[in-house]
């Protein structure tokens, strides 16, 4: 079984949906000036998309760093994308562009902190894809 | 003459290299890169469309729209001033003022939709019906007593329902029309409305969160307490206004749902959890489409079911720090 990494901005919806999992995860610094942390086990990605046009700066700086490290590029195993479909195409873009760039699956997409309909689905979902795929 | 000279307090100039709170920047550049106008938008393509409406529908479309200018009228002239009381950071006020500036933009949007499509006297009809709607108006009396109880978390539960749940019993109805291929134009203007109002809840939705969280345990509870009372005497008249609105053309329970839904975010903006259970939130398929392409698709890759193992097929933008 992997781990979840996730990006959550200090409103702290995304956070807020991952607690509710209660999976290990590996928070990243919502401050782009700080090292991002190196993973050392396959993991998923949860990354929400805020209010963006689909353009630049869609995916959150300290994602593209962490991103960045070859090494832990290498165990992303599949996207989660949060958002927000009154932004309409740009509802959850920044997992479609992760998934596309680092090819893999985009697995799920929840608006805001996530239902409880939405933790359900995603706890029930990573248990299977671990078992399935590694 | 009788001039005195009281010690004042000392006038700041705001620092925006300076900023307390990064949200500010961050939600400051999201509103002024969204800016937009409705001369931008070719309402007059609409023309033909609209003359495909029955005169029931034509009523119907032009009461929901002076229903949501009143509601944007209420945001710009009241809801934002009236939270520049409570500011924190310099920057909060400013944020507020675009909002403020927005919500008349967004007022005199539906303006140039009427002289766009209607004719004068079916306009001011809906005007009139519009003072005298006793469901429309008790909503806005509502909000306002929120507004005027000089409570700084008050105002903004208000403020969040308004921005995030009760606009939607008007913005189904251009969705609906957009999802039959009709008004289109019209629908993308009231897309860029809905973007706005978005980024305005989830603002005042986080401004809430921020305060809250210096509070006791006791006093979480009584405004949590609050929010929940309030949202439920809203819903009880917004399902009247909806009946009131839609019967007619029989989508008030479709309305309902898509408000639920809305309701469930507007309570995540304050980031309390969803009220109404999944069951009661099932939007029509082809209304929450026309609101995001992407919604409709299936991404439970989970589940096994829909478009499954599909990477996506482009990619929308390349930041020039990505090193790959």
């Amino acid at each position: 079984m992997g781990t979840l990494v996730y990006y959550s901005s200090t409103s702290e919806n995304t956070h807020r949906f991952v607690q509710k999992l209660g999976l290990a995860s590996v928070r990243l610094p919502v401050d782009a000036g700080s090292e991002p942390p190196q993973v050392d086990e396959p993991f998923v990605l949860v990354v929400p998309t805020y209010g963006g046009n689909g353009g630049k700066g869609t995916v959150p700086k300290p994602v593209i760093l962490f991103l960045n490290n070859p090494a832990n590029r290498r165990l992303i195993r599949g996207v989660i994308a949060a958002g927000n479909t009154n932004f309409g195409a740009a509802y959850g873009a920044a997992g479609e562009i992760v998934s596309a760039k680092c090819a893999v699956p985009l697995l799920y997409r929840f608006e805001m902190l996530g239902t409880d309909e939405d933790v359900a689905n995603v706890k029930q979902g990573l248990e299977r894809f671990w078992t399935r795929s590694h | 003459m009788n001039m005195q000279f009281r010690p004042v307090n000392r006038v700041r100039a705001i620092n925006w290299n300076r900023v307390q709170d990064d949200k500010d920047l961050e939600v400051w550049n999201r509103l002024t890169s969204n800016f937009w106008l409705p001369e931008k938008v070719p309402l007059s393509n609409d023309i033909p469309s609209w003359a495909t409406l029955n005169a029931e529908e034509q009523k119907l479309t032009i009461r929901v729209f002076t229903g949501l200018t009143l509601l944007d009228t209420i945001q710009n002239g009241v809801g934002s001033i009236r939270l520049m009381a409570d500011v924190q950071t310099p920057h909060e006020e400013a944020v507020l003022s675009n909002i403020s500036f927005m919500e008349a933009v967004h007022a005199r949007s539906y303006s140039s939709i009427f002289s766009t499509l209607c004719l004068t006297p079916d306009v001011d009809d809906a005007y009139r019906w519009s003072e005298e709607n006793p469901f429309l108006q008790q909503k806005a009396t509502l909000i306002m007593q929120q507004y005027d109880s000089g409570d700084s978390l008050k105002k903004k539960v208000a403020s969040v329902f308004l921005e995030s749940f009760l606009f939607y019993s008007g913005f189904y109805l251009p969705m609906y029309w957009s999802s039959r291929a009709k008004l289109t134009n019209t629908a993308d203007l009231i897309r860029l409305i809905i973007k706005d109002e978005s980024v305005h809840g989830y603002y005042i939705g986080y401004k809430f969160q921020r305060e809250i969280e210096r509070l006791s345990e006791a006093k979480r509870q009584e405004i949590k307490d609050f929010a929940f009372d309030l949202l439920l005497e809203l819903y009880d008249n917004e399902a009247r206004y909806t009946e009131d609105l839609y019967d007619g053309v029989g989508l008030a329970e479709d309305v309902k749902m898509f408000l639920h839904y809305n309701a469930n975010k507007a309570l995540m903006n304050l980031g309390y959890e969803a009220l109404f259970p999944p069951e009661a939130c099932k939007v029509n398929a082809a209304i929450l489409s026309a609101l995001s392409p992407n919604a409709d698709e299936n991404h439970d890759f989970f589940s096994g079911s829909g478009s499954s193992y599909v990477i996506g097929k482009a990619i929308a933008t390349e930041d020039e720090d990505w090193d790959f």
